[in-house]
């Protein structure tokens, strides 16, 4: 009898996390619980300005404190090559400050002693001199002639541009402009953000000169690729390093990059000869660590009068702070901003990307989303809800006009991706009924009776999400595949490694949901074990939602390898020609005779004690997965809204989320994702933005003044499902974990402006804080760019 | 946290809390529910030297209402304890009203209402209720106790006017002339936020006509704002549209709010005005469904 799916823990089951048992019992084992013998605490002095020469730094009264065992700086970096390191964007990034420091919160400076009281308390002590030089806080400022070259560090550097790129069809986008009856322009700007994991980053270095061997326990969502970075810049051999991701307290994109405390904690640790601790403060982390977003969006549409849209054009001017350390594909300079518009049947399109080097922290990290879509997918969104209006046409019926129909795919857009799979007119209709669309119009003229202003915003994409296919997609040269290896015991309990990094995802239960599915071994049987560089097969690691669709898709691959292997396993115990065996889920049987077979632990045993003769031992295997394509989930989001216009506070009165990824491993795991990836995109609508005044001072260093929302403001979420198969994927599966981060902002935004548009407003940049939207109501007029920064006293 | 290296005693009386302080001069700080104490040393913008936690004076934990009315709050009473009491509900519908919207349910299980008044952070809930009620802190010090009433008590931003020596043992809302109403609304970006706007309203009725009337306000200054000259133009009246509306615009005169990434000065008066609005007008509405 082939076992129920669904009862072994298998494809579709809901089943309850496994890692949870041990985090809400306070068990999880993260980089700050880890205590070694003989460890001493790291501390980084870090600078105060945003742009200043540093004249001198004087350590001696830090070396005063007793307890401090090393203070490092800038020059002591240099003397061993370590100043500068590289980043994923090929660039440099400063470790420690020589010449000059480049934003708020660079480091300048570490301490080691006995313990972190200590190495707080000689950062203190630390003097630097430093002589302050002109700010740059945005790129208008940055592009100016004339203004302060920020990275004058670097030959062939002479302003403050990184780079002009372009992609698209220009002379058939200026063909289709020509031709149009209406042009509809949108400008925008997507605030900077922090993806502030709840733990912050921090790592252990551990060098033993005996063995020559470094292990390094860090938070890191990509282990394997910071073991090739560290043997390259460090130049240790590969095989003498060990990183080690123990669990992790979120990332978001944030735990990608390779920071300079990590660097500087494995030459403590090689200096000391003891294991050396560094955990960054949450300040820290707002400060120094990779931001998301933070790009000038604008834009135009061409339109035929009947509603069709004929070309897009797109130029993104993008503030990358200090260094451009991109988390990205290196082949694309601003990530997949070119994805925008894939929904949409739109013919010709181009985009020109230009960024700039400002006094800000570096970064650019795809925050829970695929290397910049989000920004892609606001501007499409905000762009198509203005040109609907523009043309008069009812938001829904100008996207399910536009939207690329079913029997469209394999569909090519017009900067060349090729989307595979949808039902999107489906997903819109579901979401128009749970809204209440057909009622709209009435309700929002009876709320305008009562001085209330209702709006409906409606956001729909699709994103690509899982890369690789390698062909395009690398990082540093490395190319974006995925493995996994599975060893079946001998009593049928198997062990699974994978070179993914859970950090939320919910791995450990369902990868091993996804053996159960192929090999009838319940989930509950086996292990899975991620994040240590010693074990693990090589990976790319965990970010832009590609787990599922290239790791997941290795899992299952392996999985097949120790079937068919099982089934040669099978056909000796049963005597009989693996032609003439038949697999159910869980067991092999003899075709003629069905109630004749073998479970899936009988072949493991056998694969032990009693293989056919000439057969290799064991029952294990590895397979490196390289997807075809990107997966393309589908996302439908409907806000409803009401606004006060006495004090521009906004309620959210119902959010309905349709989300297409394909086939649902865990189907609970993947609304746990939905539902966190609406609130960040509520976060990013209503308050949570990072900015800097006119000196370069973060605002939004601390939890005072970094906002992220509580369970208290956080509305409701009602979730549908609709599925179409990833044809290309072994399970039928999409990515999903950043849907809603990436197309829920817009919906909210376009709620809001869609309160205001009888007064004539058409835009309402995030955050749309009370005030801003007051502003808004009471004047008509567009609210455009940051909220002013001056803080109160 | 990793805060600057201090000292740490434990009293179990006011007196020997109050010892501790005298004999520090001044390097000490007293710490009850460590709401904002506590985060400025992880920042290190506080580095006393010894800390007093006053935590195990049991005497100093609680509130009670007197037979008059008259209601006493001690130095150790938390925020959560004058949420959902109907006992203060009944007697300060104002304090029952700003309860729930202090800072977030975590702080509210810890820090207390005392020390909230003695930080006095012009965007405080508690300072700006208590000017409003017009209640009084007892500090107690070496030669004793004493009264000082509040608008002594608070007199600029973060600064009371307590000697080196002396701890707020209590607070003390007196006695309505008449029943007591009131209601206090704040406008916060998001649960814990400092407020942008906040409105503290109490009025004393005696039938339908305003025997006492206060109000005060957080956010909109460099230090609690007192209202009450402004809102004293009820006193004798009743409540009607008009003179709700000329007191909302008086209240939103008397505001000091600055533009910042909160708002704009002006949309701040005008919460302040739409606020002692709503409050007023909601308090009419109410008295007259009860008649």
């Amino acid at each position: 009898m082939a076992l129920d799916e669904i009862k072994i823990g298998g494809l579709g089951a809901s089943r309850r996390r496994v890692e949870d048992n041990r985090f809400i019992r306070g068990k999880g084992n993260y980089v700050d619980d880890i205590v070694l013998p003989g460890m001493l605490h790291m501390e980084l002095l870090r600078s105060p300005v945003a742009h200043a020469r540093i004249k001198s730094i004087d350590v001696s009264k830090a070396y005063d404190i007793p307890g401090v065992r090393l203070v490092l700086t800038g020059e002591m970096m240099a003397a061993r090559n370590l100043a500068w390191m590289p980043t994923l964007s090929y660039d440099t990034q400063a470790v420690l400050a020589t010449d000059k420091v480049r934003f708020q919160g660079q480091e300048v400076a570490a301490v080691i002693a006995d313990d972190p009281y200590i190495a707080k308390d000689a950062c203190q002590a630390i003097v630097v001199e430093y002589e302050q030089l002109p700010v740059i806080v945005n790129p208008f400022q940055a592009m100016e002639s004339g203004s302060e070259v920020i990275r004058d560090d670097k030959e062939n550097q002479p302003g403050n541009k990184i780079f002009d790129w372009e992609i698209g069809d220009k002379a058939a986008t200026d063909k289709a402009f020509a031709e149009a009856d209406v042009i509809s322009k949108m400008e925008l700007h997507y605030p900077r953000s922090h993806p502030s994991p709840m733990e912050t980053c921090g790592s252990i270095a551990d060098f033993n000169r005996a063995t020559g061997k470094l292990t390094v326990y860090m938070t890191s969502q990509a282990p394997h690729i910071v073991r090739a970075a560290v043997a390259m810049v460090a130049e240790l051999p590969e095989h003498m390093i060990r990183i080690v991701s123990p669990d992790l307290g979120g990332g978001f994109g944030n735990k990608v990059p390779i920071y300079p405390g990590y660097v500087i904690s494995i030459l403590a640790s090689i200096l000391t000869e003891v294991p050396v601790k560094w955990i960054e403060d949450k300040t820290g982390n707002l400060i120094s660590t990779g931001f998301g977003r933070d790009v000038y969006l604008q834009g135009e549409m061409a339109l035929r009068k009947d509603g069709k849209m004929l070309g897009m054009r797109m130029k993104t001017i993008s503030d990358h702070g200090a260094f451009y350390a991109d988390a990205q594909p290196s082949k694309f300079k601003i990530g997949l901003m070119h994805s925008a518009f894939a929904c949409y049947d739109v013919p010709a399109a181009h985009l020109e990307s230009v960024g700039y080097y400002t006094n800000k922290a570096p970064g650019g990290v795809a925050y829970r989303c695929s290397f910049r879509v989000t920004e892609a997918m606001f501007f499409q969104e905000r762009m198509v809800h203005a040109a609907a209006n523009d043309l008069g046409m009812d938001q829904a019926e100008f996207r399910r006009m536009n939207l690329v129909k079913d029997d469209m795919f394999p569909y090519r857009t017009a900067f060349g991706f090729l989307t595979d799979s949808g039902q999107y007119g489906k997903c819109l209709d579901i979401g128009m009924k749970a809204i209440g669309y057909d009622n709209y119009k009435a309700e929002q003229a009876e709320a305008r009776s009562r001085g209330k202003l209702l709006g409906i915003g409606i956001s729909t994409m699709t994103e690509p999400l899982g890369a690789g296919n390698s062909r395009e997609y690398d990082i540093l040269g490395i190319k974006m595949f995925d493995s996994a290896e599975l060893r079946v015991h001998m009593t049928g309990k198997a062990i699974l490694r994978t070179g993914a990094m859970n950090q939320g995802q919910g791995h450990q239960t369902t990868w091993a949901q996804i053996v159960a599915h192929e090999l009838g071994i319940p989930a509950d049987d086996v292990t899975v074990e991620e994040g240590d560089t010693d074990t693990a097969p090589f990976g790319m690691g965990t970010y832009a939602s590609r787990s599922t669709p290239v790791a997941g898709a290795a899992v299952a691959m392996v999985a097949r390898k120790i079937r068919a292997k099982a089934r040669k396993i099978a056909a000796h115990l049963l005597e009989v020609s693996e032609e003439d065996i038949e697999w159910e889920l869980g067991r092999f049987y003899v075709r003629s005779n069905k109630e004749r077979g073998v479970t899936i632990q009988d072949c493991a045993l056998a694969a032990y004690s009693n293989m056919p003769d000439g057969m290799e031992p064991g029952l294990e295997n590895n397979a490196y997965y390289d997807p075809p394509n990107l997966t393309w989930p589908f996302a439908a989001y409907f806000v409803k809204v009401e606004v006060d216009a006495e004090t521009g506070v906004w309620d959210v009165l119902k959010v309905v989320a349709v989300d297409d990824c394909g086939v649902r491993i865990n189907p609970m795991v993947v609304e746990g994702q939905i539902m966190g990836g609406l609130t960040e995109a509520y976060a990013m609508a209503s308050m949570q933005y990072q900015t800097y005044d006119d000196e370069g001072n973060c605002i939004g260093s601390n939890y005072m003044d970094y906002l992220l929302p509580t369970a208290w403001e956080t509305p409701g979420f009602e979730l549908h499902e609709v599925v179409t198969p990833c044809p290309h994927h072994p399970i039928g599966a999409k990515g999903v974990g950043e849907c809603a981060t990436v197309a829920g902002p817009a919906a909210f935004v376009n709620a809001v402006v869609d309160a205001l548009g009888h007064l004539g407003v058409r835009n309402i940049d995030m955050p749309m804080m009370p005030n801003r939207v007051y502003e808004a109501l009471t004047t008509g007029k567009d609210i455009s760019g940051m909220p002013p920064v001056k803080m109160g006293d | 946290m990793y805060p600057s290296r201090f000292g740490y005693e434990l009293p179990k009386t006011v007196e020997e809390a109050v010892a501790l302080l005298d004999a520090h001069g001044g390097e000490a700080k007293v710490l009850a529910g460590g709401q904002s104490l506590v985060p400025m040393m992880r920042l290190r913008f506080a580095a006393p030297e010894m800390l007093i936690d006053i935590n195990g004076i049991e005497a100093l934990h609680y509130n009670r209402v007197d037979a008059d009315g008259t209601v006493h709050i001690g130095a150790l009473c938390r925020h959560e304890e004058l949420e959902d009491n109907p006992a203060i509900a009944k007697a300060i519908p104002t304090i029952a009203a700003a309860a729930p919207l202090v800072a977030d349910p975590i702080v509210r299980t810890r820090g207390t209402f005392v020390g909230s008044v003695c930080h006095a952070d012009p965007q405080g809930d508690w300072a700006a209720t208590m000017t409003a009620l017009g209640g009084h802190i007892v500090a107690q010090g070496p030669k004793g106790k004493r009264d000082i009433p509040i608008a002594d008590f608070v007199i600029g931003p973060f600064q009371n006017t307590l000697a080196f020596n002396e701890i707020a043992i209590e607070a003390v809302i007196p006695a309505p002339k008449g029943v007591r109403v009131g209601n206090y609304l704040k406008l916060e970006r998001r649960v814990g936020d400092f407020a942008t706007a906040s409105v503290a309203v109490s009025l004393d009725m005696k039938g339908d006509t305003v025997a006492y009337a206060g109000i005060a306000l957080a956010g909109v200054g460099g230090r609690t704002i007192n209202a009450n000259a402004a809102a004293s133009a009820l006193v004798g009246k009743k409540l009607t549209a008009e003179n709700i509306a000329s007191v909302a615009a008086a209240v939103a005169a008397v505001a000091e709010p600055r533009t910042d990434h909160r708002g704009s000065a002006d949309y701040k008066r005008q919460i302040v005005k739409t606020f002692v609005e709503r409050i007023l007008t909601g308090l009419l509405n109410t008295s007259q469904k009860a008649a």
